[in-house]
């Protein structure tokens, strides 16, 4: 069969953390803080409105951009939120998730060899979205500066080839989140070197220690950038699979035609349940915040007294310590924590190899759990000595 | 609500260090705080909520509402003789309520006989009371905000994702 397959996937990265994800869902009883969703379920009004739409026969396909009032929630969304405008007829669309915003931005901007930046660590589906749109990931190492993408990194990777830039902040795995004068050094490289700018921003609703800036409020951002957002985090509705894209009217036309092909619209329920979520889920949002917010709080400190130093993330629901004092790699030491105590974490290197000496802890857990995880750390930790 | 109680509120057991290390505040100002919510009044106790679904025979209990009409006493309205209610001990709460009814009456007892001999020999015979209406609780479904059945955490999401 081997054959059949097609030499662009042939060549894909098999993830290599796969190996130990089996691991970990083969074994019982684990306390996994390997989490990447929320741990409450979607808040039951919005659940609601998913339910009264089914019974009430919405089963049909929406408009390929998707539910105008979806669209107009959006729109409403980002005015109050961001005093970001965008139309709904021609400037939203209405993604399956932010992953396949992700797709289709790269899809729709992509000429073969152009390059892309993306700063590492980083989510996982970047890089190989970009190499099967036929552009080439040039990855940034951002271990040395926090793990921040820094004006100086990024001047130095842009050539002439770079045709746009992935943003996602607060970062998985890093929680590590940029301030608007970061961003807005890093806004005038990329309007200086007419490179485009590719915005995830999922946990952008997840920020603790100051107000999250959506990259197109920057001066001059709007018309170079797509604005990738979602559902999935902020409402707790990972498996609904909503998102929506924002962004100039020619790349989101863009963006709909590869969409219209491929997905033709998102499924109505999920529709129907996000723009309940955006009419009156606000104040679910800010609840889970709080929560998560304790926890981080709590996770920090009790990381760094157990010796794992991190520094404290400003966003999403994850910790990135350093492991380098155990001595061992990090896929080493995540699979010793698991045969050993039962606790599962996300090797680093899962994320780009500059995460080699971290582990990605989620705290999208139960307090409880939070808990009996860092008594089970702890003895890991003191067997090694 | 000060987020100290917050956190109590939903779990009564945290302690006034894991509360310090939550809001980043030092663990003796959080002590001092809890200590004052006690002595003004603000945290009257600590208890478990107890799903009695789960426990069987001896402890077996039963419960009713009892919507009570009153009569108001001059100068004291309804304080006084809800407090000749709420004090006996098989009264669980007591609510002063609007419309027809003026409270709203929790009773627990061992068994039907023992809450229908207390509405029929103490309740109803009470001076000002005019008449009542007893609803025996069939299931309880959610109390206090805790929804009463037991699940157990995390079995709906995969153990591990990016």
């Amino acid at each position: 069969m081997k054959n059949i397959v097609s030499k662009k996937v042939q060549i894909m990265q098999p993830s290599g953390i796969r190996v130990f994800f089996d691991l970990v869902l083969g074994m019982r009883d684990v306390i996994s803080l390997g989490v990447g969703e929320p741990d409450f379920v979607t808040p039951w009004q919005i659940r609601e409105a998913g339910i009264y739409s089914l019974e009430e026969g919405f089963t049909s396909y929406t408009s390929n951009k998707g539910l105008y009032k979806l669209r107009l929630g959006v729109r409403r969304h980002l005015k109050d939120k961001y005093a970001l405008e965008y139309c709904p007829d021609e400037e939203i669309l209405i993604t399956v998730g932010v992953s396949e915003g992700v797709d289709l931005a790269m899809r729709a901007i992509i000429n073969p060899g152009d390059k892309i930046i993306v700063p590492l660590p980083s989510y996982v589906s970047y890089g190989p979205v970009v190499e099967l749109a036929g552009g080439v990931p040039v990855y940034i190492d951002t271990s040395g500066s926090g793990f921040k993408l820094t004006p100086e990194l990024l001047r130095k990777n842009i050539d002439s080839r770079t045709k746009a830039v992935v943003l996602n902040y607060p970062v998985n795995p890093t929680g590590v989140s940029y301030r608007r004068r970061e961003l807005e050094d890093i806004n005038k490289i990329l309007l200086n070197k007419g490179v485009f700018c590719i915005t995830d921003e999922v946990y952008g609703d997840l920020t603790y220690d100051f107000n999250h800036t959506a990259f197109p409020t920057l001066p001059g951002a709007r018309k170079n950038t797509v604005y990738l957002n979602g559902f999935s985090k902020s409402f707790a509705m990972t498996g609904w699979r909503v998102g929506f894209a924002c962004g100039p009217k020619e790349i989101i036309a863009a963006m709909t035609k590869i969409h219209q092909y491929t997905i033709m619209c998102v499924p109505i329920t999920g529709q129907m349940a996000a723009a309940e979520a955006l009419a009156s889920g606000r104040k679910s949002v800010e609840q889970m915040k709080r929560e998560y917010n304790r926890r981080r709080l709590f996770m920090v400190e009790e990381l760094n007294s157990l010796g794992l130093k991190c520094s404290c993330p400003q966003g999403a629901f994850y910790i990135f310590p350093s492991i380098k004092n155990s001595g061992l790699s990090s896929m080493e030491f995540s699979r010793r924590l698991l045969k050993e105590q039962k606790v599962a974490v996300v090797p680093g290197t899962a994320f780009g190899p500059c995460g080699e000496g971290y582990i990605r802890i989620s705290y999208a857990s139960s307090f409880d759990n939070l808990k009996e995880a860092l008594a089970r750390i702890r003895k890991f930790l003191e067997k090694r000595g | 609500m000060d987020e100290i109680l917050e956190i109590l509120e939903k779990d009564g057991r945290a302690s006034a260090e894991d509360i310090a290390k939550m809001l980043r505040k030092d663990a003796g100002e959080v002590k001092k705080a809890i200590k004052k919510y006690e002595k003004e009044g603000a945290i009257l106790k600590y208890k478990a909520v107890i799903n009695r679904d789960l426990i069987r025979d001896e402890d077996f209990e039963v419960r009713a509402l009892i919507e009570v009409n009153i009569v108001p006493q001059k100068d004291l309205g309804f304080d006084k003789i809800a407090e000749r209610i709420y004090s006996f001990p098989e009264v669980t709460s007591c609510y002063l309520i609007s419309g027809t009814y003026d409270l709203l009456v929790v009773v627990a007892g061992k068994n039907l006989h023992t809450v229908s001999n207390f509405v029929a020999e103490k309740l109803s015979c009470l001076e000002h009371v005019r008449g009542t209406a007893t609803h025996f609780l069939l299931k309880k479904y959610k109390e206090d905000g805790v929804i009463l059945k037991h699940k157990s955490e995390n079995n709906k999401r995969i153990a591990i994702s990016y």
